[in-house]
């Protein structure tokens, strides 16, 4: 040992030493400006961004806002532009959200929890992942498609007919593809260590992902979630392909029956707005249909927020 | 300088296994423990350890000591079952605890992990509150005692109850790596099991955290069977009453139980010249 240190110590401080320091330009200036310029695009990307938000949020509000009133928000479609609001439709959104939420979550965040916590990595997982990413990807129309052909008119079950119910489940089958990449991509990321910890204690698979690698993945995970179901409330055409009405005359009612009666979408509604002859539909209906949708939106988004603060906050 | 340090060590050795004698605590004799038999260890097709065999005295420290990547981590994760969490990976041989081969068809690796807990390396506490970190495993293990007392319990026994009584609730990342590290015993204490396997539990930490951690040790060793791999030459003379010396003699070779001994006649007069070698610090 001692023979070793010596040896280390020669060689530290031998004559090689002072030359070494040139070997080394001195490029700090430059390397300083190159970084500086970085912060400044980096900023810069992230502002825009920001901005292009602000102007869309704005312009939307100050076209739209002046015509959100009681009224609208309580009527149903109608001919005239002075009685003819987004109650149905309103409704009708609302419930398709909840409805593939609740459809979606659980499937999703289970599918997830096998692919990355139970699944070994061998050829089954890797084409089921594959095939996943394809899904993401695929067009919404296609989706709707599927949903017409699966649930509307059914293609192994009799058909259930152009029902909330099938909506909701066509636009689960387009967010599932979504939610659980967000969710695995979660998980994902809670350390091994944390699991192998709880493994040695003599838990089971379950308690830790219970209660130590889900908490930890929540919060990453319900943003994915989010940005899903989103997309999915406003989604337009799969909606218009399994039958939802683009003429909301009528509410669904808030009860089960809901599920099996007819419905309308915002988006749909918006869009048959925009191409009615009158045109305080479209000046004045659309915008005021984009405001509401845009705040349902934005109300989903900080319910995800909260949700995920008071998680943090807890643990 | 090793040697000098032995003789007190066998002193205090001696006089521990005679005050457990005298408690009569435990109800199994001192020879029981764990029996290794023919043990290899593979990830997938490679064959990392093989042909281990280790009598692990109850009661008694038992050291493993070895270059880099000898097996010796692959090794004591073979000793609860926790190499078969690796994909890929699998163990041969026979591994009894008391005289159950906990390889055996039906036995249950996770009783079996309560039985034989693990540190690892690298300190991982729950991302939860300090008590909950020591009352989890216990809760989840169905435990039906005072949970406050087991807590506190623990915690002492790991040395950090005066650190962290004041601050139960706080997050067990609020602590220092040391802190940590003595968390995740106290953790493992409180299932209440019969071996306790560490893996370099001392290895990123500092002398003060280091001595704390070898204090607790000499305390566990009345209580439990602990297995410890360690790199630290004297950590082992120091706290171990068994060392095995793990060892590839060519490379691409899976590594082996070179020399397995009292510690005194590891670090004095081992039979094999790569045991000598290492101890010595001549090489690895
Ligand atoms: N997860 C793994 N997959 C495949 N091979 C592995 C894995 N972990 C370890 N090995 C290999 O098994 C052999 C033994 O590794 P191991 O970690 O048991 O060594 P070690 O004695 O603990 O080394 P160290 O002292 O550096 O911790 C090495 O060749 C290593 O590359
Ligand atoms: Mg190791």
């Amino acid at each position: 040992m001692s023979e070793s240190q010596t040896e280390v110590a020669t060689r530290g401080s031998g004559p090689g030493e002072p030359e070494d320091k040139t070997a080394f330009k001195n490029t700090s200036n430059n390397r300083n400006l190159t970084d500086k310029l970085f912060t400044v695009l980096v900023t810069a990307a992230a502002f825009f961004g920001i901005v292009v938000l602000a102007v869309l949020l704005v312009d939307v509000f100050r076209d739209g806002l002046p015509f959100v009133d009681g009224q609208f928000l309580t009527s149903l479609s109608s001919i005239t532009p002075e009685n003819a609001g987004v109650y149905g439709a309103l409704v009708g959104s609302i419930l398709l959200i909840v409805l593939t939420a609740l459809i979606t979550v659980p499937i999703g965040v289970g599918a997830a929890i096998y692919l990355e916590e139970y699944a070994g990595d061998n050829f089954f997982t890797r084409a089921v992942e594959v095939t996943i990413s394809n899904l993401a990807a695929v067009p919404s129309i296609i989706y709707g498609i599927l949903g017409l052909g699966l649930f509307v008119n059914g293609l192994i079950v009799p058909g259930m007919g152009p029902i909330l119910l099938a909506g909701a489940l066509t636009l689960s089958l387009l967010v599932l593809p979504v939610i659980i990449i967000a969710t695995r991509e979660a998980l994902r990321a809670v350390p091994g260590s944390v699991r192998e910890g709880g493994i040695a204690l003599g838990a089971t698979r379950w308690e830790v992902t219970r209660d130590h690698v889900l908490p930890s993945a929540l919060p990453g995970a319900l943003t994915g979630m989010i940005l899903a179901l989103s997309r999915a409330l406003g989604e337009t055409a799969p909606l218009i392909v399994v039958g939802a009405v683009t003429f909301a005359t009528f509410a669904p009612p808030i009860s089960p029956e809901a599920l099996f009666g007819r419905y309308g979408a915002l988006p749909i509604q918006i869009y048959d707005y925009i191409q009615r002859f009158r045109p305080e539909f479209k000046d004045e209906l659309a915008p005021a249909g984009i405001v509401v949708m845009m705040v349902v939106l934005l109300l989903v988004n900080s319910v995800a927020i909260v949700l995920r603060n008071r998680w943090q906050a807890r643990r | 300088m090793v040697n000098i340090r032995r003789i007190g060590e066998e002193q205090r050795v001696r006089e521990t296994s005679k005050d457990v004698a005298k408690g009569g605590a435990q109800q199994t004799p001192e020879s029981n423990g764990m029996t290794v038999e023919d043990l290899s260890a593979f990830y997938g097709s490679f064959k990392a350890v093989t042909d281990v065999n280790m009598q692990i005295k109850r009661n008694k420290v038992t050291a493993l000591i070895g270059p880099s990547g000898c097996g010796k981590s692959t090794y004591i994760r073979c000793l609860n079952r926790m190499h078969e969490v690796i994909p890929g990976a699998y163990a041969e041989g026979k591994v009894a605890l008391d005289g159950q081969d906990i390889y055996a068809k039906g036995a249950d690796p996770v009783n079996i992990r309560r039985r034989i807990g693990m540190v690892f390396q690298k300190p991982n506490p729950f991302s939860k509150s300090i008590y909950e970190n020591v009352a989890w495993g216990a809760k989840i293990n169905g435990y039906r005692g005072d949970m406050d007392e087991l807590v506190e319990r623990s915690l002492k026994q790991a040395a950090l109850w005066d650190e962290v009584k004041d601050r139960l609730k706080e997050s067990g990342y609020s602590l220092s790596g040391g802190q940590q590290q003595r968390l995740v015993i106290a953790r493992t204490l409180a299932v209440e099991p019969e071996v306790i396997l560490m893996d370099e539990p001392a290895s990123a930490l500092d002398p003060v955290s280091t001595q704390k951690i070898e204090d607790t040790m000499e305390d566990l060793k009345k209580k439990y069977t602990v297995v410890i791999v360690t790199h630290n030459m004297q950590q082992a003379a120091r706290i171990s009453d068994y060392t095995g010396f793990f060892y590839i003699e060519n490379m691409g070779d899976p590594g082996r139980l070179w020399e397995f001994d009292e510690t005194s006649k590891m670090f004095s007069n081992p039979d094999r010249k790569e045991t000598e070698d290492y101890v010595t610090g001549r090489f690895g």
